[in-house]
């Protein structure tokens, strides 16, 4: 019974996923079409070119195709696996995905963990001591935090960690003139740390001001104060009835925050030329490479989308209270 | 000396409640950005010409936040591209204000006017807010124009949301209904009945959107779309700036940031003050 439930459920989500992306898919495409750049100068750069030349390239690419014949031309070899091939990196697209979405996910994986559960801590913490001191801290730590510039916090970082204090390298994802054999792991780990940090401080300010308003309003709950009359204090009460209540929308809420994670990512893959999906992103918008770019932005909406459904089956499956009011008659 | 300030200023705000003394915060805070955006538009030329006889200068009492590899004085440009970002946030929240106070009265017509309302919400959500930006602004040949265009078209959402979740609930009231069987079009009713009910909604969220703009614009200059070097955004300012972090010129970076960062907080303020002002269930707060 609970499986065919589920089953209809993914039927209609994975339907209206399709449905989502052939809408991406048909705007993004649109809306560079309708962009006034032109693809030839895009691919050849600052290059001087004669005009017969450029005559013949725009034919050889279709410049002059009619839109709706090259948006099925690059539909039908998208349905395929085949998103063309990028213009600055001159590579199959998918290849470049593949390999930039990999680093970008180790990244936005690491921090988003990272950010849940000190996000978390700090609104429990800040939600135990309501009206004290340390929740008057965090609060006003949170606040601040919403309202800093995510690319303005990595520059700070880099400059007082990499520059003045020299524990991390200033940039990439390896370094610099060593063969990608002799990469090491904890190379790798080295150069993540500083993005992973940063990237998680975006997250934190959300998830624990969440928490610590969800916690208060718990903890004035009736069954909280039946608790306190049987005896319960400190920790223990709300180990066994606070943390309990609030960590599943507390989880429902990250996995919602993952559209953020990404903007995010691309901006402090810039400051930290972290090779990621984010800086690849920010390329191929900069030299208009068209096809990388729609690629990116497909990626990006199934990314946003997976985020969302995860939370929507928490909510509606994995919530103890949802199912218990939906046996109820 | 301090206690007497201190006492005239307690005598001074004895005789103001609680409403009066939020209307005033929100007028101090509110001058304070007017004066910024006035003061960035009165900007010598002078006081931005290169002078290299003064450049990479660390802070001083004559450069407050320092000057740049030219010899510009920090503090002018930074009030420069305040004044800008300012501007283009008060330019793309009206818009997006704009844009959600039609949605939102559209979805009020009908089942299938709403259904659109929301899947446009949708739509415009799935993809990730700073790449749909992007993605904007190229679409409208990027520059200024394409930035500001892009920040403008993507902030609509969350305001559409509340406006759309709030046009549901007045439309259960029974005047609604009584106002139906007299025959009047559903389109003047959500002209007549329920626009003046969302007027606050709309004040607040415009000014609960500028903050939001203003970081995507800074973002999206900072990323290097849009804005030509010449302009002096804080975006451009800080991208700039990364080129010296390694030479140990840490104030190109931190005073703009900061500085940006306050504007913002004022934002929130003010937004936070003012959506307590309105809402009566919180006005005693």
């Amino acid at each position: 019974m609970k499986y065919e439930k589920l089953g209809i459920f993914m039927g209609k989500k994975t339907l209206k996923l399709i449905v989502l992306l052939i809408f991406v898919c048909v705007a993004s495409f649109w809306i560079v079409e309708q962009s006034p750049i032109d693809p030839v100068r895009a691919y050849i750069g600052e290059m001087s070119i004669q005009p017969e030349q450029k005559a013949k390239m725009e034919e050889y690419w279709g410049v002059n195709t009619p839109a709706h014949e090259k948006f099925l031309n690059w539909a039908g070899s998208a349905l395929e696996g085949d998103f063309g091939t990028s213009l600055i990196y001159r590579m199959p697209v998918t290849d470049i995905i593949k390999e930039r979405f990999a680093s970008s996910l180790l990244l936005m994986a690491s921090s988003w963990v990272l950010s849940g559960i000190l996000g978390f801590v700090l609104g429990i913490v800040a939600g135990m001591k309501h009206g004290t001191f340390i929740d008057k801290v965090i609060k006003t730590y949170c606040y601040i935090l919403l309202a800093a510039p995510t690319f303005w916090l990595a520059l700070i970082f880099l400059l007082i960690f990499s520059v003045n204090l020299g524990w991390f390298p200033v940039g990439l994802s390896v370094p610099i003139g060593v063969a990608s054999g002799d990469v090491t792991f904890f190379d790798r780990i080295h150069h993540l740390i500083l993005p992973t940090i940063t990237l998680s401080l975006l997250g934190v300010a959300s998830i624990a001001m969440f928490t610590r308003e969800k916690l208060i309003e718990v903890m004035s709950s009736d069954y909280v104060l039946f608790a306190k009359a049987r005896g319960e204090t400190g920790f223990d009460l709300v180990k066994r009835h606070g943390i309990r209540n609030v960590a599943l929308p507390a989880i429902t809420l990250q996995f919602l925050g993952f559209s953020e994670l990404f903007g995010g990512a691309v901006l402090v893959e810039q400051v930290f030329s972290y090779p990621g999906l984010g800086q690849a992103a920010v390329a191929a918008g900069l030299r208009s490479d068209v096809p990388l770019l729609l690629a990116i932005v497909i990626v990006s909406t199934l990314f946003v989308y997976s985020g969302n459904l995860i939370a929507d089956i928490i909510y509606e499956f994995v919530d103890p209270r949802i199912k218990q009011q939906e046996t109820r008659p | 000396m301090t206690t007497a300030v201190v006492n005239a200023n307690r005598e001074l705000f004895k005789g103001i409640n609680l409403r009066q003394k939020t209307i005033m915060l929100i007028s101090c805070l509110s001058l304070l950005l007017i004066a910024i955006v006035v003061s960035s538009a009165f900007i010598d030329e002078n006081a931005l010409s290169t002078d290299f006889e003064s450049k990479n200068l660390a802070p001083s009492l004559e450069h407050p936040f320092g000057t740049d590899w030219m010899g510009r004085d920090m503090f002018v440009r930074t009030l420069g591209g305040l004044g800008l970002s300012i501007i283009i946030g008060a330019l793309a929240s009206s818009i997006s204000t704009i844009i959600s106070v039609f949605l939102g009265l559209l979805s009020s017509i009908g089942k299938i006017e709403d259904s659109i309302v929301s899947w446009l919400v949708d739509l415009f959500l799935s993809i990730p807010h700073l790449l749909l930006i992007i993605l904007i602004s190229i679409g409208f040949g990027g520059g200024a124009t394409g930035v500001i265009i892009g920040v403008a078209l993507s902030h609509w959402t969350s305001l559409t949301r509340v406006v759309r979740a709030e046009v549901k609930q007045i439309k259960t009231q029974e005047y609604i209904h009584i106002s139906q069987k007299f025959g009047k079009s559903k389109w003047w009713i959500a002209k007549n009945h329920i626009f003046p009910h969302l007027l606050p909604q709309f004040v607040l969220g415009t000014i609960v959107m500028f903050p939001h703009a203003i970081l995507h614009e800074a973002s999206v200059t900072f990323l290097g779309f849009g804005l030509s070097p010449h302009e002096p955004a804080i975006g451009i300012i800080l991208s700039e700036s990364m080129k010296y972090l390694s030479a140990g010129y840490w104030w190109l970076a931190f005073f703009p940031g900061l500085s940006l960062l306050i504007v913002i907080l004022v934002f929130d303020l003010i937004g936070e003050n003012l959506g307590k002002m309105l809402d009566p269930k919180k006005a005693h707060e």
